[in-house]
């Protein structure tokens, strides 16, 4: 019934020119990957649900592209979201979501594979699906239908999908991805029932089942408890992970239109040591894994190589942290001197010493700013969050940074942080401006300053797991104070509005019930919720509504020490009561240092000890 | 990074053919340019950088060729700082290039010609008709427009005359292998320029029901 690839192309022809940026819904660019699609025996979509020009430079699904297509038996093709005008397009003219390879209907794929890094994508998510023509519901879908499955650092809390997704893998997916098709080729070849297929599919290690799991709930709204099904429905669902991180990629897909990163990315290090207690990343991607320099050189030059790229990104949570950090800069000089090529180095911390680092790498650029995250503007509340930096130290960087020729700082604040009080939020305006009086002594009127400010959200898997969220009102008024105590001419304020975060903290700490807030959002319209400019809060307002949820609830609610999360069962490798140690620590205001230097047991060890054993010269940052 | 040695001057002047088709062509002027870019990084050439804060590589392209078109006969100029043969150019050019670009010909020109846009004169194009067209009556209206002594119209909010922008027009009848087709001549000037969407639009048709390719770049003699 679905459209053969011919007739959708031949649609599309008609229909393309129609659209905004025709070059995002026809793929064919340098480095994709084409197979005979009858000689292949599974077919994989991998699908970021947002529009090419953000989901192209993913490098998580670009990994697993390659991870996929290295089999002679798989072929794994991409899918974003259609723009609202190609979206549109699309319903009007019956063609249905196609990969950008084959332009196969989605529905004609064996597994499509999802990547959820954030909250707001979810309503996306159910949009492709209904692009696809498939039932959104994974007890709806049958035998005739892909599997579908979904990763990505959201879904460290899967319960608000779990209704729309069959499988989640929580964690690493390079080699979770290869165990996953090999589970559905055995099924597929069985001609047994797509039950048999699920229950396959939860004997794998970071391989959460929803559908095996019974939830319930106190009459307060709170987990009861999460009960399996089945015997194969594991108890908790501890994440994956390598213990070495694999042979960086370097055949990146080369858009043929611009794209949001248009660069080649090289990751430099997973995992982060500092334990800043907001940063959702730093506690799930635990432990630290650090590449060799010579392999990261080697990789840098390939992909430029194979892509022609004018800029390689070295990424990491904590680049300063990077044990070989000055030996790299060191060798990139080196290595890359005459190619014409930029090199970033992001997340430095607030130190003279990251000025000298950025030096050495832009020997004469001094474009785009000089980028430092104090997250907050008063020591207090630089303890509370466990990112200690003195002001003093803060104010001594950003003279150096101005000295070494750059003439604008930029400074990422987050609002929002528990305790905060308009006192904080005004220190924010005082920072701000004393960084711009010494860019004033240092270099005049040239200094200028960005602030950009984040609201914070508590995010599961986190030692603010517990904490309350900002209400709207409470947010609207810090951000007030920002824009009126921050008019002037040389600071450039920006921020988020605060619909969009009340979304993201209903969505990232919710439960299995706010699966039908999703799903009536998404009938009432909700869409591209990441987008600030597309404003659809009044339709998550009734959607809540309908659904008798309070949405406060989830967002706006201190809870209390002892209650069961609604993601209790999927275990990041850090134990709770290391995660509530945290977060009593900083209700104190005490910090807890950089774990390379002392183990606190956050779990990490023990939650991998055999892996651990098995790979004895694996170069982990912990003590 | 960005360790300029002191800038050498070109020696050469490379002119190259190249056809843009298939997923290509719904790429544009602006992203086109970023892609030949990096399709000379990967050559590594010694190709020239302009001078300056931000040095790019020294790229010419001679024409927009508008979006969702095909042609066989693109052409742009780039520099190196050696000499190098130009058969030898387009064989290293080949393997880098990315589906839907293909070197037709590389030639080496004058240093001091004067840049392509310049150059250029006129556009041809072909159109076919992916609907069935009663040959007759099109090429009435072909007359019809041959015959007006202006063709007002407007493109982004500006008027203008479309008349004296086409130089020809041509009706090629279906045979047993080939729909209709209609060939033009148009003017392709930095300020006289015409496409051919407006001319399928003025004879009462819709462009997205047409496959359009650029047969030809006319530069001046």
């Amino acid at each position: 019934m679905t459209l053969t690839p011919q007739e959708i192309e031949s649609r599309l022809e008609r229909v393309l020119l129609t659209v905004q940026k025709p070059g995002r819904y026809v793929g064919g660019e340098l480095n994709q990957v084409v197979k005979d699609w009858d000689s292949i025996a599974t077919h994989v979509a991998l699908v970021f649900p947002d529009i090419y020009d953000i989901g192209l430079p993913n490098l998580g699904l670009a990994i697993l592209y390659d991870e996929l297509n290295r089999r002679a038996d798989v072929w794994a093709e991409r899918a974003y979201c259609p723009w609202l005008d190609m979206e549109a397009v699309l319903r009007q003219a019956g063609i249905p979501l196609y990969s950008l390879e084959s332009k196969h209907s989605l529905a004609d794929f064996d597994i499509i594979g999802f990547t959820l890094p954030y909250e707001t994508l979810y309503t996306n998510a159910l949009n492709v699906l209904d692009l696809s023509g498939l039932p959104l519901f994974s007890n709806d879908r049958t035998t005739a239908h892909p599997l579908v499955i979904a990763g990505g650092h959201a879904t460290y809390n899967p319960e608000p999908m779990a209704p729309f997704i069959d499988a989640f893998v929580i964690g690493e997916g390079e080699e979770v991805i290869h165990e996953i098709v090999d589970v559905y080729q055995a099924w597929k070849r069985s001609g047994r029932p797509r039950q048999n297929l699920l229950s396959s599919l939860a004997k794998i290690k970071g391989v959460y089942v929803p559908s095996l799991y019974q939830v319930s709930y106190q009459p307060d709204g709170a987990i009861q408890s999460v009960e399996p099904l089945a015997d194969e429905a594991r108890l908790p669902v501890v994440k994956r992970i390598l213990a070495e991180l694999p042979a960086p990629l370097t055949h990146f897909i080369v858009p043929s239109v611009d794209v949001v990163h248009n660069r080649v990315p090289v990751e430099i290090m997973r995992g982060c040591t500092r334990g800043c207690r907001f940063c959702h990343a730093g506690m799930v991607q635990r432990p630290v894994r650090e590449r060799p320099v010579a392999e990261i050189i080697r990789a840098a030059q390939e992909a430029l190589d194979a892509t022609g790229c004018e800029e390689v990104a070295l990424l990491s949570l904590s680049s300063s942290d990077y044990t070989q950090i000055i030996e790299l800069v060191q060798s990139i000089g080196a290595h890359f001197a005459g190619q014409q090529i930029s090199i970033t180095l992001p997340s430095l911390r607030i130190e003279s010493f990251s000025v000298e680092l950025m030096d050495r790498l832009h020997e004469s650029k001094r474009a785009g700013g000089f980028t430092l995250a104090p997250e907050a503007a008063t020591e207090r509340m630089r303890q509370i969050i466990n990112k200690p930096v003195s002001t003093q130290q803060l104010l001594e960087t950003v003279k150096a940074v101005y000295q070494h020729g750059w003439t604008s700082v930029k400074l990422y604040f987050m609002i929002g942080h528990p305790s905060e009080t308009l006192e904080d939020v005004q220190a924010i305006v005082d920072l701000c401006k004393s960084v711009l009086a010494v860019g004033h002594s240092v270099i005049g009127g040239r200094a200028k300053v960005h602030a950009g400010i984040g609201t914070f959200v508590p995010k599961a898997q986190t030692p603010f797991q517990w904490v309350s969220c900002d209400s709207i009102e409470q947010v609207r008024a810090k951000l007030d104070l920002l824009k009126h105590g921050l008019r002037n001419p040389n600071i450039k304020l920006t921020w988020n509005e605060p619909e969009d975060t009340f979304l993201e903290a209903c969505l990232a700490r919710g439960d299995r019930r706010t699966a039908e807030v999703i799903y009536r959002a998404w009938q009432k319209g909700a869409k591209f919720d990441a987008w600030q400019e597309q404003y659809r809060y009044p339709l998550w307002v009734e959607a809540f509504a309908e659904t008798g949820l309070d949405p406060f609830f989830y967002s706006h609610r201190t809870r209390p020490q002892e209650e069961i999360f609604p993601w209790d069962h999927i275990n990041a490798g850090v134990r709770k009561s290391f995660l509530l140690q945290d977060y009593r620590w900083s209700l104190e205001g005490r910090t807890r240092p950089d774990c390379r230097e002392q183990c606190y047991a956050c779990g990490i060890l023990p939650a991998f000890s055999e892996l651990r054993l098995a790979y004895p010269d694996a170069a982990w940052k912990c003590p | 990074m960005n360790l300029n040695p002191p800038k050498p001057t070109a020696a050469m002047r490379v002119r190259v053919t190249y056809a843009k088709e298939g997923a290509m062509r719904y790429t544009g002027h602006l992203d086109l340019q970023r892609v030949w870019e990096r399709i000379l990084r990967r050559s590594r050439l010694p190709v020239a950088y302009s001078q300056g804060f931000h040095p790019q590589v020294r790229l010419n392209l001679a024409s927009a060729l508008p979006l969702g078109m095909t042609s066989q006969c693109e052409v742009l100029d780039f520099w190196l700082y050696e000499t190098i043969d130009p058969t030898v150019v387009a064989k290293i050019l080949r393997p880098v290039m990315p589906p839907g670009l293909t070197v037709q010909d590389v030639q080496e020109v004058d240093l001091h010609t004067p840049a392509l846009q310049i150059l250029m004169r006129f556009s041809d194009f072909e159109v076919i008709f992916l609907e069935p067209i009663e040959p007759t009556g099109f090429i009435q209206r072909v007359l019809a427009l041959l015959a007006a002594e202006t063709l007002p119209r407007e493109w982004r909010q500006k008027n203008y005359d479309l008349r004296p922008l086409i130089q020809s027009l041509e009706v090629i009848p279906p045979d047993p292998t080939h729909p209709l087709r209609l060939t033009m001549r148009l003017s392709s000037q930095e300020n006289a320029n015409a496409r051919p969407e407006e001319v399928i639009a003025a004879l009462g048709f819709d462009s997205l029901t047409t496959r359009i390719r650029r047969t030809a770049l006319i530069f001046v003699s």
